[in-house]
């Protein structure tokens, strides 16, 4: 094993030595780099399917498992009653039939591209000012958590989320012009009533459903020792851990998962999904997102009690923390790593903390005490004015997000069919989502602002490598 | 674990020394008679489409003739066309998951062709909902129009294919020994007529009756040969090696995670015929036996076409062969035990998995745990050649 390793790293290096051009200032390359998953990465499939292959690791009674949370995933949920009994249940109200209606192919969902596009694969999370329990944003009274765009029969729709542009023109430090397209929400048509003045919107898109386990495996403590809230190193960046409630334990813990990294566990994420983006009710989130000023949607037939059962919800758990991270392919090429010494040199990875050792007691154990590499630290960021929701959620400020992880990012174009990254799909490709980038990433976005053409296409290829 | 580890980082280096430069000039690795191999795959692929197709074009004269006379007769006739269909499409299934012609990302139509699980409440009615469905709405019924409502809102909304098909010749599956029952009066437009919207349920049918030849015809013709510019052209003029990573992609992902996974294990572990591939016609335990068929083809380069004869030349087993026989004969073995134990499970495929059938549970068991096994014995053939990361992009 070690001969091996240490024999594919001279022969690494050696090829690399023999491409003379470019190749003189690039970063090292480590030998697991390759292998963002470390031994649960797929190494098999790429193209459109690269997000749905099983951990390479799988042990054999899990993989029986993930199959069943795989159709779970896929399978869409139809109005109660009817002949199906394992998945009827779904709404009265609801954002999409199935978890792949906007997580498609396991990949990541974008916002409408013109005004007769429905909107699927981002939705719009909803609030009022006010102090809930524990921290977590209070429902609107009238239209709940998030707005559902459609209805069973009978059961209204609540609204019609309309999104529109406006191009903000900009250019880098050498002249280039660049355009970005800050978009802004509205909801039309509201079926119950007039909106509340003091309606908080904050637009979603689904992110990509790979490696979530390994995030899940990363060590509290770790994430604990990366942050730095009152920015006592001086660097400008003061990440945090969101604090959130875990409905099972009943306890204030760590969150990971979600644009604020509202959710604590894949388990839990996976079941508020459920429920309030296809209506589905579970032991762990009871009822739908009807309010009491929702009769009808209140009167509808309910699936069941609860509609997601515990085997359904722990073979869906099991699926998501199960799906591989692709391996790498053009991370040795000389323009790929003189864009991760920039990377670097910008800042970028205060933030997007490129590798982390997962614990030794994950529940799981394909996904022990793996070494990866998903770019991300999870802590809350302050991004700037331009990219807050103004809307407070547990720690979270308007303007604070979680790093999401890169990896993958290659694969958008090709599985997903756009480009489109940030918590609501408004950048355009990579060029655009750094741009975006204020607050505490600021300083990196200038970086980047102020290189060379050359620099700027090597960072872009670097982070499109992941 | 550790000299799977080691064979990995061999392989990234293999890979990284051939790539690193990109001049794309590298010497084949594989023995010489991999081209030929090759050439026979593209082959067998054409000639089980071109079978594909004349048994869909089959079907829909059948469909004509149904909707022309609804009876009895044509309603059996029809029924037993669509089984035909299947035997050489679920052969050609082998040819998926590299993005191919049949599903690349822009415009493979294997979503159109063949997507499953279909939500039947989304096409007509239902016991429970008389009204359901696009046949039982206002849409118009063309090409267009269907294939832009398929697969909206998720992989379940499916509006055509063979799934689509089926359920139109079949109806619901409601009864524990046999397939669905729809009467051929569904079809009927005068007094005998046993449910709303006859006309608009024969355009549907006729509408996703041509929509599958067309797209079939497309699929022959990506892989026609005498062309330059066509799919078959680019694929056997790509490097060895990557046409080889194609091929074992198909195999593996078909035997492990579509065939051992999504449709058999994912309905063991329910025992639920909803998770059931062909459930309208329990017609299952042939979509199995005819997929595993398919794995076979390719391996030994042999493909028995519907008229009776065979397609044949240097088999991909012919090359392994000379690259590791021990691992070419566990492959062998592994295929035919896979083989024996499709052919050995017994239908309707609905009864098979139902939780109180030990016997019928044990044999899709056993077909299971040789698909995963197949998957895995063909893994550790495209690591041992070194094909497991592709070329940068």
């Amino acid at each position: 094993m070690r001969v091996a390793r240490t024999a594919a790293l001279v022969l690494t290096l050696a090829s690399l030595a023999a491409c003379a051009d470019g190749g003189g200032d690039a970063a090292s390359l480590h030998p697991d780099e390759w292998l963002p998953g470390g031994a649960t990465t797929n190494t098999l499939l790429f193209g459109s399917n690269a997000f749905t292959r099983p951990a390479e690791n799988i042990t054999e009674a899990h993989a029986l498992l993930f199959y069943s949370g795989n159709s779970g995933f896929n399978q869409a949920w139809v109005q109660a009653p009817a002949s199906t009994t394992t998945h009827d249940g779904l709404g009265p109200i609801f954002n999409a039939r199935s978890c792949a209606a906007c997580h498609f192919k396991d990949g990541r969902g974008r916002p409408p591209l013109d005004s007769d596009e429905p909107f699927l694969g981002l939705l719009l999370r909803l609030s009022v000012p006010g102090d809930a329990p524990h921290g977590e944003p209070v429902p609107d009274p009238v239209y709940g958590g998030q707005l559902q765009p459609f209805g069973v029969l009978g059961v209204a729709a609540e609204g019609r989320p309309t999104v529109t542009t406006e191009e903000i023109h900009g250019e880098y430090d050498d002249g280039t012009p660049y355009t970005l397209l800050a978009p802004t929400y509205s909801i039309e048509d509201p079926a119950y009533g007039p909106l509340s003045p003091d309606l908080r919107i904050s637009p979603r898109v689904a992110p990509a459903t790979i490696g979530m386990g390994l995030l899940e495996a990363i060590p509290d403590a770790r994430l604990a020792a990366l942050e730095d809230p009152d920015d006592l190193d001086g660097d400008g960046i003061s990440g945090r851990r969101n604090r959130v409630w875990d409905v099972e334990l009943e306890d204030v813990v760590t969150g990971r998962f979600g644009w604020k990294a509202e959710q604590p566990t894949v388990r839990q994420q996976s079941a508020a999904a459920f429920n309030g983006d296809i209506g589905v009710s579970s032991p762990m989130f009871e009822g739908s997102d009807c309010t009491p000023a929702q009769q009808s949607c209140l009167d509808a037939h309910s699936g069941g009690d609860p509609e997601l059962t515990n085997e359904l919800l722990d073979r869906v758990e099991l699926y998501c923390q199960l799906l591989a991270v692709p391996a790498r392919s053009a991370h040795a090429k000389p323009e790929v790593l003189r864009g991760k010494r920039l990377f670097a040199e910008a800042g970028c990875d205060s933030c997007h903390t490129p590798n982390h050792r997962t614990s030794p007691d994950a529940a799981l154990e394909e996904l022990r005490d793996q070494h990866i590499w998903p770019y991300t630290d999870l802590l809350l960021h302050d991004m700037g004015d331009a990219l807050s929701d103004h809307r407070p959620s547990f720690a979270a400020t308007g303007a604070e997000w979680r790093t999401p992880p890169l990896w993958g990012l290659r694969y958008n174009l090709v599985v997903n069919g756009h480009d489109r990254l940030l918590h609501d799909g408004r950048a355009r490709g990579t060029a655009e989502a750094i741009l975006w980038h204020g607050g505490e990433g600021e300083a990196s976005r200038d970086a980047f602002r102020a290189m060379t053409a050359a620099d700027r296409q090597a960072l872009i290829a670097f982070v499109e490598s992941l | 674990m550790t000299l799977r580890r080691s064979l990995l980082a061999l392989a990234t280096a293999a890979a990284l020394a051939a790539s690193a430069c990109d001049d794309g000039a590298t010497s084949s690795s594989l023995p010489a008679n991999a081209s030929e191999a090759i050439s026979t795959y593209a082959k067998i692929v054409h000639a089980t489409y071109e079978d594909t197709l004349a048994a869909a074009s089959a079907l829909k004269s059948s469909t004509d003739a149904l909707i022309a006379t609804p009876s009895e007769a044509t309603m059996t006739a029809a029924r037993a066309a669509w089984r035909a269909s299947r035997e050489p499409y679920l052969q050609s299934e082998v040819f998926r998951f590299y993005d191919g012609p049949i599903d690349n990302p822009d415009d493979g139509p294997e979503g159109l062709l063949n997507a499953w699980p279909l939500d039947e409440a989304y096409i007509d009615y239902v016991t429970g909902d008389a009204t359901a469905g696009i046949i039982n709405g206002t849409t118009p019924i063309d090409a267009a129009a269907l294939e832009s409502l398929n697969e909206q809102g998720g992989e379940e909304n499916i509006a055509t294919g063979y799934h689509a098909i089926e359920f139109l010749l079949w109806g619901q599956d409601l009864s524990d020994s046999g397939p669905g029952e729809r009467p051929f009066t569904d079809f009927a437009t005068d007094s005998a007529a046993t449910a709303p919207n006859p006309n608009r349920r024969a355009t549907y049918l006729d509408v996703v009756a041509t929509m599958l030849v067309g797209h079939l015809d497309g699929l022959a013709a990506a892989w026609a040969p005498g062309s330059t510019s066509n799919y078959r052209a680019e694929f056997e003029a790509a490097r060895p090696e990557e046409a080889i990573r194609r091929i074992l992609t198909g195999m593996i992902v078909l035997s492990g995670f579509e065939t051992g996974g999504e449709r058999l294990q994912t309905a063991l572990d329910s025992g639920d015929q909803e998770d059931e591939h062909s459930c309208f016609s329990d017609n299952t335990h042939r979509d199995m036996v005819q997929d595993v068929q398919g794995i076979y083809n390719v391996w030994h380069g042999s493909y028995q076409r519907t008229d009776g004869s065979t397609v044949t030349g240097v088999g991909l087993r012919d090359v392994i062969v000379l690259v590791d026989s021990a691992l070419s004969a566990q492959i062998d073995a592994r295929i035919d035990e896979s083989l024996a134990l499709a052919k050995a499970l017994q239908p309707p495929f609905d009864q098979e998995i139902a939780i109180g059938n030990a016997a019928g549970r044990a044999r899709v068991q056993a077909l299971v745990t040789s698909l995963r096994l197949q998957e895995q014995v063909l893994q550790a053939l495209f690591r041992k050649l070194g094909l497991t990361i592709p070329t940068p992009e």
